[in-house]
């Protein structure tokens, strides 16, 4: 009963799009009509997922839906459909009449097919409803493909998700030889150690694509920063998740994990957590920024699975539990508040006109609501209490911390560069949204773009707050959503037996609850007390202490690379910022300028040169394609006759 | 095996040399359409019983490939006004000595190729062979749009003659997609030549190179 509002609630979205192509380009209706399709499909498909729980699942050859599927379905519903809502301001149809209509028929069509991702038993649907997701989610980056730099974000990411598609394929084809059909099942126990390494390392490969797990993540910074910003927050907040879902899903159908799986898990997601988060402390872009912490937020995904895996390698049913509960839990709370972010990042572009970090400051007294939504999502995606980040990084540190094996328990000694990784990864994520929180929302206006602005309207907000207290609410009660997290860890690993692991025995959730509450309480009764004192004595404002300088302008304030500087410093070595600085100056100085920037390590450090290299060598074979057409046909000719001699 | 089919076969490869040799547009597309008929032949003699079905579809084959297509290609060359000679990169004689040394390769090759017992010692794979590397040197060596159309023609008809093999086991998928194919082929090279004709006010495939990267 349960699967078919699901399927409905796939089935609205596919086409909430399509009624709109039949209006006229410069009518709200279609966009209106679609927005309400959206949530409706989302209503139908989150009472259904959550109804699903309450009966046996469902399991045949072509759908099979578990609590894992549940717990992706949630967010993939939720999401897309408060971004519907979103885009009825940001991406109206009356001001974009050339691309409103293809932005909106993709944008069904993706979230039905990440959908129809989480519920596939079968590989052959699986790839099918991959492909609709990643072809869609190419329209949707190159919505503005007029645009180069759009145009070539797009082909960048056609290119590597593409290559994940191919990695796909051969997975799917090994599964499918060594179960012999191709519903996707647990594999048998006495299956090879080569062949079983193959398909993880396919696996790690071609989803670790898609999520943008470090360092393959080169079409994430840009694919983020160029689409429509309630279409990044899709991207960030579910699309790059389906990556993790497909290597959860796999991970929980290989048999008896060597140890290193799990190792390379947990170092691939350290490497992806702290350069990510290292990257985006040296970025100008708002929404390239926020790219970045995505990068950084899968890497303490994968952390949490890798600690998952590490754990069934040892047989250690707490480290199984609280990695993969964090793990998922962290894909939730990671949905949740880089939509906010990405939202109100789109709020304050629709009200600016830019993205640039240092021409923006002091939104905060104009756009008051987006400001504060914007600090609760910085406070949560740094893992602070009392928001959700705290939660999941919680259980993750906890399973870390036992898995290193203390006293008389099986251990693995490796995992304990983890913590203090993850520790580094949320201070460093603190000082970025500090930076940024400083340079776009504090300070004065340093252009005439962030003088003159606007609080986002109803439209924009509503959806922001819906996500800010989805935030708080799993940031203060964890013990609502844990039971669901604890179905998921069974439904993951075949040798749990149901009732062996407790989150609430293994974390202490309630105290987390308390304590938020408490911060709360403290935070409201401190605000409290500071407004009654300034009402009390009056304000007065005058000029910070400026070294006597008697001329103090808007862009003295800190910026985004003069912020950024120390820490950009300290991981030079990897960053390699680019700085163009004035040289040696006269003693009375001409007018001169300053400009660095952080250039990503694999795209144009790696990848693009021997991209050159590769051209450059296959350009001598370019006399080959005369254009002659008698030519080509020769080619054929000469190639059948070889393959007719090779036998 | 089927000494009527080698027969007719036999007739086939002389007609490729005929396609290959001859200097008149006319004289090769008489060639093609004669190659044709004889095809048409083919299916009839290679069942082993005659019923009416099989009638119909060599009727369909003879018509299709000795009397419509032939016709649509005089057709082309009063239409875009042509000059008659075939026009060729390399000469006659050479282009017949190739024709020879391919069709010497084509037996050599259907020694090799894994074949249904039954039809071993038969001509139709190397004729079938022999007649794709002659379409496939009519469209290497010849500049004119049409004769590539001819080229493209011989090609289908030494895939038609492969179909032969098959012609007992799966007949009606057989015929019906070498005359798909067939009809696809005449569509497309139509529209080629038309534009062709049309955009470059000349009919010589050398000009595409222009549309070159």
């Amino acid at each position: 009963m349960s699967e078919w509002l699901i399927f409905l609630g796939i089935g609205c979205h596919a086409v909430s799009g399509v009624p709109g192509l039949f209006r006229r380009r410069d009518s709200d209706a279609g966009q209106k009509f679609a927005v309400v399709l959206g949530l409706i499909g989302s209503a139908l498909g989150i009472v259904g997922a959550v109804g699903s729980l309450w009966q046996p699942p469902v399991a045949n050859s072509v759908i099979k839906i578990d609590a894992i599927s549940v717990i992706f379905l949630l967010p993939i519903f939720l999401i897309p459909a408060l971004g519907g809502v979103y885009g009825l301001t940001y991406w109206k149809q009356a001001e974009h009449i050339h691309n409103g209509q293809k932005l909106r028929l993709f944008y069904g069509l993706v979230t039905a097919a990440l959908a129809g991702v989480t519920i596939a038993a079968n590989s052959i649907l699986f790839l099918v409803a991959w492909e609709i997701m990643a072809l869609s989610a190419f329209f949707l980056i190159t919505t503005e493909d007029e645009d180069r730099m759009v145009s070539e974000a797009g082909w960048l990411y056609l290119v590597t998700t593409h290559t994940a598609t191919l990695c796909l394929f051969a997975l799917f084809a090994l599964l499918r030889n060594v179960t012999g059909s191709f519903t996707l099942v647990a594999l048998p126990d006495g299956l090879g150690a080569g062949l079983a390494t193959a398909i993880f390392l396919l696996a790690v490969i071609g989803f670790g694509l898609k999520a943008g797990l470090m360092p393959l993540h080169v079409w994430l910074p840009g694919a983020h920063a160029m689409a429509p910003s309630h279409v990044s927050a899709l991207m960030s907040g579910v699309l790059i998740k389906i990556g993790i879902y497909g290597l959860v899903r796999i991970c929980s159908l290989l048999p008896h994990p060597p140890l290193w799986w799990g190792g390379l898990l947990l170092v691939a997601g350290t490497i992806s957590g702290v350069l990510g988060v290292v990257f985006a402390i040296g970025q100008h872009d708002l929404k390239r920024l926020l790219a970045y912490h995505s990068v950084e937020n899968i890497g303490i995904i994968t952390m949490g699975l890798g600690l998952a895996m590490v754990g069934r390698s040892l047989h250690r049913a707490d480290c199984v539990a609280l990695g993969l509960a964090g793990a998922l839990l962290h894909v939730w709370n990671h949905g949740l508040f880089k939509s906010v972010l990405f939202f109100s990042a789109g709020a304050v572009i629709h009200a600016t006109h830019t993205c640039e970090i240092d021409r923006l400051g002091g939104l905060a007294k104009a756009m008051p609501r987006t400001a504060l939504c914007f600090a609760i999502g910085a406070v949560a995606i740094c893992g602070l209490p009392p928001l959700n980040g705290f939660v999941s990084e919680l259980l993750i540190y906890l399973g870390l911390f036992r898995s290193i094996g203390i006293g008389h328990e099986t251990g693995w000694a490796g995992s304990a560069f983890a913590p203090p990784a993850l520790a580094l990864i949320g201070a460093l994520a603190v000082a970025c949204f500090v930076k940024v929180f400083g340079g776009v929302f504090l300070g004065v206006a340093r252009s005439e773009h962030a003088r003159h602005v606007r609080e986002a309207d109803a439209n924009m907000t509503g959806p922001m707050l819906v996500l800010v207290g989805c935030c708080l609410l799993i940031g203060l009660a964890p013990l609502l959503v844990a039971p669901l997290f604890e179905q998921g860890v069974y439904a993951w690993s075949p040798d749990l037996a149901t009732g062996a692991v407790s989150l609430v025995m293994l974390a202490p959730l309630r105290w987390v609850s308390v304590a938020g509450l408490a911060l709360i309480v403290l935070i409201v009764v401190a605000g409290v007390l500071l407004g009654l004192r300034l009402r009390h004595c009056g304000t007065a404002s005058s000029g910070t202490w400026d070294c006597g300088y008697a001329a103090p302008t808007a862009r003295m304030q800190y910026t985004s690379s003069s912020f950024a500087q120390m820490l950009v410093g300290c991981f030079v070595w990897v960053l390699r910022p680019r700085v163009h600085a004035p040289g040696e100056q006269p003693l009375f100085s001409r007018a001169t300028q300053f400009r660095s920037h952080v250039p990503d390590i694999v795209l144009d450090g790696a990848l693009r040169p021997s991209f050159r290299f590769g051209a450059k060598i296959t350009s001598s074979f370019r006399f080959l394609q005369a254009g002659n057409i008698h030519a080509y046909l020769f080619y054929i000719v000469v190639f059948l006759i070889l393959l007719l001699l090779w036998r | 095996m089927n000494p009527l089919l080698d027969l007719i076969l036999v007739a086939v490869l002389l007609l490729n040399f005929v396609a290959l040799g001859a200097s008149q547009l006319r004289t090769v597309i008489h060639a093609v359409a004669l190659q044709g008929v004889l095809l048409g032949a083919t299916i009839v003699v290679a069942h082993s019983t005659v019923t009416v079905w099989v009638i119909v579809m060599a009727g369909a084959v003879i018509a299709l490939k000795g009397v419509v297509i032939p016709r649509m290609l005089f057709h082309a060359i009063r239409e875009v006004v042509i000059r008659r000679e075939v026009d060729p990169i390399i000469g006659c004689i050479a282009s017949l000595l190739l024709g020879g040394v391919g069709t010497a390769l084509a037996v050599l090759f259907s020694k090799t190729l894994p074949i249904a017992h039954e039809h071993i010692g038969s001509l139709v794979v190397p004729a079938a062979l022999s007649t794709v590397l002659t379409g496939f040197l009519i469209l290497t060596t010849r500049v004119k749009a049409i004769s590539q159309v001819v080229g493209y023609l011989v090609l289908e008809n030494g895939i038609f003659i492969f179909g032969l093999l098959l012609v007992e086991a799966m007949p009606f998928l057989v015929e019906i997609g070498v005359l798909l194919d067939l009809f696809v082929a005449i569509f497309v090279m139509g529209i080629i030549i038309y534009q062709i004709s049309q955009e470059f006010s000349t009919v010589s495939t050398r000009k595409l190179s222009a549309l070159k990267e």
